[in-house]
Formats: C-alpha cells, structure tokens, sequence
C-alpha cells in the first residue's frame, strides 16, 4: 500500500459530512465542481490552505452525519492524500476506503502533531512518522478485508474481481 | 452464549448457525435503497463495476425525495438519471414525484421493510427501518452499487449496546424525547461502530412512529443501526403491508451486551437538542429564553401522520406567531393525504403554516425553507450541525413535534403546556 507524505492540516473532534461538503453543493458528485467547497463550513479557508498531497489530521469521530459519498470525493479532489483521526464515523470509513482515499486511526499521531507539520504514513508497516519532530506513533491495523479492498485501489476493482470469479 | 437480534438476522443473511462481534462477513442484502440524492453516482459507480446485470432488480426500490420537486436544473438531473436507470432495468419500486415520500416514512408504510431483513440504504437514516425488528445500516454510493451486482455486502458484526426505558411516559414526552435522552447521555460517538438494541415496559407504550424516531437517530450516536424487538404492535404494523414472508427475532436472555443502559421515562420532560450537535441536549426548563424565526416539522424523524396531529394538539388552535414561519413537511403522500381527510391541514393552514410537498427539503438545507444569516429554526428533524439547514451562522435546534407546535404559537421554544 505504499507510503505517503504531506504536510499536516488540522482540525478538531466530530466534523461532520455537512460540514465536508456542504448539501448545497452535492447536486454533483464531480471530484471538480466538490472539491473548491470542501470543509467550507468547517474552515472557509480551507480551499485556499489546501495544497496536493496534503494530510488532513483530526479527532474522533470524524466524517459523522450524512452517508454522502461527496464527502470522501471532496477531500480526494482537493488533493488529500490521507486522513488521519483519533476515530471515524462507520459510513465515513467505509467510503474513503471504497473510493481509495486512506484513512488512518491513530490517536497518539493526532495528539502529538501540530498543523504545518511534515507527516509519514507507513501504511505497510502500519507507523505513523512526524518528521518534523522526530516521533513514531502505531496505527490500528485495517481489517483484513479493507487491506485487501484498498491494495487494489478501492472497491471498484474489488468488485470487478469478484464478478469476474463467478463467470 | 446467546445472540442477539442484530447477530441473528446476519448470521441468517451469512449463512452461519453463529457469529460473534468483530467478525466481518459477506450476507445476502434483502433489500436496497437509494434517492434522487445518491442514485446517479450510484449508476455511475455500478457501471465502472463493470454491472450489466442488477443481482436483483426487484430488491431495489428507487425514491425521489431529498429535491422534491426538483429545485433546479442540476437536481432536475439527478432525477431523471434515476428515472432512466428505473425504467432500462425495469426497477418496480421506483417512487415518482407526487406518489412518494420521504424514504424513510414511505418504505416501512409501503411493506418494503421487514422483520428479520437486512437492509441497506445510501442514506444514513436507514437505520430507521430497525423499529420493525430489522437490521437497516446506512452505506455509500459505492457500498450500494456493490451489492446491486452482488447481491450481497460485507458487514462487520457490531457490539449491541442494550438500552432500556422504564417507566409511564409522561404527556407530551415522545420517542423524540427518549432518543435526545440518550444522545444527550452517551453523545454523538457513544454508540460507534456499535447496534443500540431498544426496550423495557416503555417501548409498549411508544407507538410505531415513536420507534420509527427512535430508531432514526440511532446513527446520531454513531451506531451502525437501531433496533426494536418486534412485539404485537409490529406485527399490527406488518402484517397488513407484508407482500413476502418476515421473521421475528429475539435476542436470546444470555445475549452478550457491550454496554446497559437504564433510563426512567416518569420523571421526564420534553428534550431540546441545541446548536450544533444532536447531543447537546437540555430539558425545556432549563433552556431559558430562546426566540426562533422559523419552525420546521417534518422529516423522515418526525413528519408521520402522528407527527402532525401532535403539532396540531399542542398548538391548541391558536395561530402561529407573528414573527414566526412555519413549514410543515407530511412525511409522505400517504401521510398528506391523511392529514388532509383528518383536516389537520387545514387546521394548519388556519393558524398560518405552510404545507411542503413531502420532501426531505429543509431538512437538509435543500430548499422549501433554507435559513438565512444568524436565523434560528427550531426543528423536528435529526441534526442541527452548521449550516445543515441554510447559512453556516444560521441556528438549528432540535425538539419533538409537540414542542415544535407550541414554539409556533409563542415564538420562542415553548413546552406545550404553556399555550
Ligand atoms: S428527511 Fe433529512 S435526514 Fe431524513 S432522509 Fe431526508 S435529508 Fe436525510
């Protein structure tokens, strides 16, 4: 599953779908028309701070409320490479590791970084490196399931695989 | 060790005599669903799946509810999506405009939802469907597109958490009630990943839309599902609207709970959840002085035929104050027509409301009554995040359609007994 490296966005305990991506906007599930409004009414701020490739870092619960899956294509389109949160709301989870976007679970990671910083996630090795400070912290390991769902991209592939296996 | 209920309906869905919490199977999916909201990435989704062939055309059912009738030309869109993929696959249960509802009102009225069923829906309130004793999670577009050409979905086998309600309901205190109770006890992720498993003598005396209500916001606290045992007054409700056989499940006495929780329902009095979050809940006594512009009363929470008579009563026949608006959702065609032939509607009318077409609407910020800058609602729906239902300064609070009626009249958050 490879490793991925950004810079640390951070934002606090039980984000919501609506606040990810607002309803107002999810009369389109384009990643192009989500991504400009994503996490607006959490930080209007968010579209101009976003840069590819970046690490959104968060408490518990996040991505709780509404099953949109513009919320998960949102945060993707915006250029996140991965989040990272003390815990996740279930639909939200399912989601991200459906579409390909990674999630991590780790709350000693959250607890011990600070926005701007440069982060590591070795999802292999199931670490979490702050480079910036020089910590380590461990990951809740996936399910066997999911490891296997998010090795081959996402559930699509999944599903193509198995479809392919009863013909 | 005994099963419960949750346990028992996918261990019958998986094929297994037993399974234990933590597990994570593959089972059969009895029934589908998705709105105008979610079917067109749905489509899309199913198609990069390489889907020429829905597992079972005649499990899915179809609804157009979130923008009803379309609000512009991009929902416009997302309908007609929907509708071409019902008619090119011969989807039976397809909803249109003007014979539908809100999914959550129109399903479990229409017989679609079972005891004993597993169900999913690309709507996180389809938890609902679990006050007729069936399993109901909500999941994503693409979870949904999978098991279209499955047939079948993975699930990992929750912890149930027990919670039971002991104790006379007290006048004007409701399911609305008794789930903010719990919201407010264990808070938006005190039930994560988790079932909440509903009873004690209480639940006797909530009727079907009161678990319906119930059951609905069980995903406010995170859990994967509610859960009533069915008991005489589901099998009342189901037997008249059941077109194929359904199971009643129990959970076995020695049943391995997480967590009990007990609450007494006598001493109660009517709950409001207050901005931003469905577990910032306070009893009407103590919340003070709280003036409101607008009062929503409907959803797939609280717009049942109950719902409104509820309104009605606690507005004593007194008309809706002067600085108020207030919007009326019917949860469902059927549920419309009743308040029309009951005359609630034109009680309602009477006293200044509004009526919507059965939509989710406002609820979710979509429109027939989105909220401006710094206004504040108070609601019968189920989440009062920012910005859920107009601007990201605009206030929600949450209530039971009794408080909701006598807010109306008083212009501020009011208890019933007050008009
Ligand atoms: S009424 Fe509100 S909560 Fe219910 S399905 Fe519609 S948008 Fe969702």
């Amino acid at each position: 599953m490879g490793k991925i490296r950004g810079r640390v966005l951070k934002y606090g305990d039980n984000v919501d779908t609506d606040g990810i991506i607002p309803a107002r906007y999810c009369t389109s599930f384009l990643a192009a028309d989500l991504a400009p409004h994503a996490m607006e009414d959490v930080d209007p701020e968010f579209s101009r701070k976003v840069r590819d490739g970046d690490i959104l870092v968060a408490g518990r619960n996040f991505g709780c409320g509404s099953s949109r899956e513009n919320a998960p294509l949102a945060l993707k389109g915006a250029g996140i490479a991965a989040v990272v949160a003390k815990s996740f709301a279930r639909i939200f989870y399912r989601n991200a590791i459906n579409i390909g976007l990674p999630l991590v679970e780790s709350e000693e990671a959250v607890l011990t970084c600070q926005e701007g910083e440069e982060m590591e996630i070795d999802l292999d090795r199931g670490l979490i490196y702050n480079r910036s400070r020089g910590l380590q912290a461990n990951v809740q390991p996936y399910p066997f399931l999911m490891q296997e769902i998010l090795a081959m991209g996402g559930m699509v592939a999944f599903v193509k695989k198995r479809l392919a296996e009863r013909n | 060790m005994g099963m419960t209920i949750s346990e028992k309906i996918l261990a019958a869905h998986a094929g297994k005599p037993e399974v234990k919490p933590g597990q994570i199977l593959f089972a059969k999916v009895d029934l589908s669903l998705a709105t105008d909201i979610v079917t067109a990435l749905t489509v899309r989704v199913f198609e990069e799946m390489g889907g020429r062939m829905l597992a079972d055309p005649d499990r899915i059912v179809l609804v157009n509810d979130h923008y009803v009738p379309a609000k512009d030309i991009a929902s416009a869109k997302l309908s007609k999506t929907m509708r071409e993929f019902a008619r090119r696959y011969d989807i039976k249960n397809y909803y249109e405009v003007g014979r539908a509802g809100i999914c959550h009102v129109l399903l479990p009225e229409e017989g679609h939802v079972l005891p004993g069923d597993l169900i999913i829906g690309a709507d996180s309130h389809t938890c609902t469907y679990g006050a007729v004793g069936a399993f109901a999670t909500g999941v994503g577009s693409t979870d949904l597109a999978a098991a279209w050409a499955l047939g079948e979905l993975w699930f990992r086998v929750p912890e149930t958490i027990r919670v039971n309600f002991w104790g006379k309901l007290p006048r004007w205190v409701t399911g609305k009630d008794l789930i903010l109770k719990l919201l407010g006890e264990i808070g938006v992720e005190g039930a994560l990943y988790k079932a909440l498993e509903f009873g004690g003598d209480t639940m006797a005396q909530v009727d079907m839309a009161g678990r319906f209500t119930i059951c609905n916001m069980a995903v406010e606290a995170g859990a994967k599902t509610g859960i009533v045992e069915p008991d005489a007054l589901t099998e009342r409700y189901v037997e008249r609207r059941a077109t194929r056989p359904y199971t009643l499940w129990h959970s076995d006495r020695d049943s391995a709970y997480c967590q009990s929780l007990d609450f007494s329902v006598e001493a109660m009095e009517p709950l409001v959840a207050r901005p931003f979050s469905p577990d910032n809940v306070v009893s009407l006594g103590s919340l003070g002085n709280v003036e409101i512009d607008q009062v929503v009363i409907g959803s797939c929470t609280n717009g049942r035929l109950e719902d409104l008579r509820l309104a009605c009563e606690a507005m004593h026949g007194r008309k809706v104050h002067p600085r108020v608006r207030v919007i009326v959702v019917p949860g469902s065609q059927r549920v419309l027509a009743l308040a029309i032939s009951e005359g609630l509607v034109s009680r309602l009318v009477a006293a200044g409301a509004i009526i919507s077409p059965p939509t989710c609407g406002p609820c979710l910020g979509g429109h027939m009554g989105v909220l401006a800058d710094r206004e504040r609602c108070l609601s019968t729906t189920n989440r009062n995040f920012v910005g859920r239902m107009g601007d990201p300064s605009s206030e929600v609070y949450l209530s039971g359609p009794a408080v909701a009626g006598a807010s109306a009249v008083l212009g501020r958050i009011a208890h019933p007994e007050e008009v």
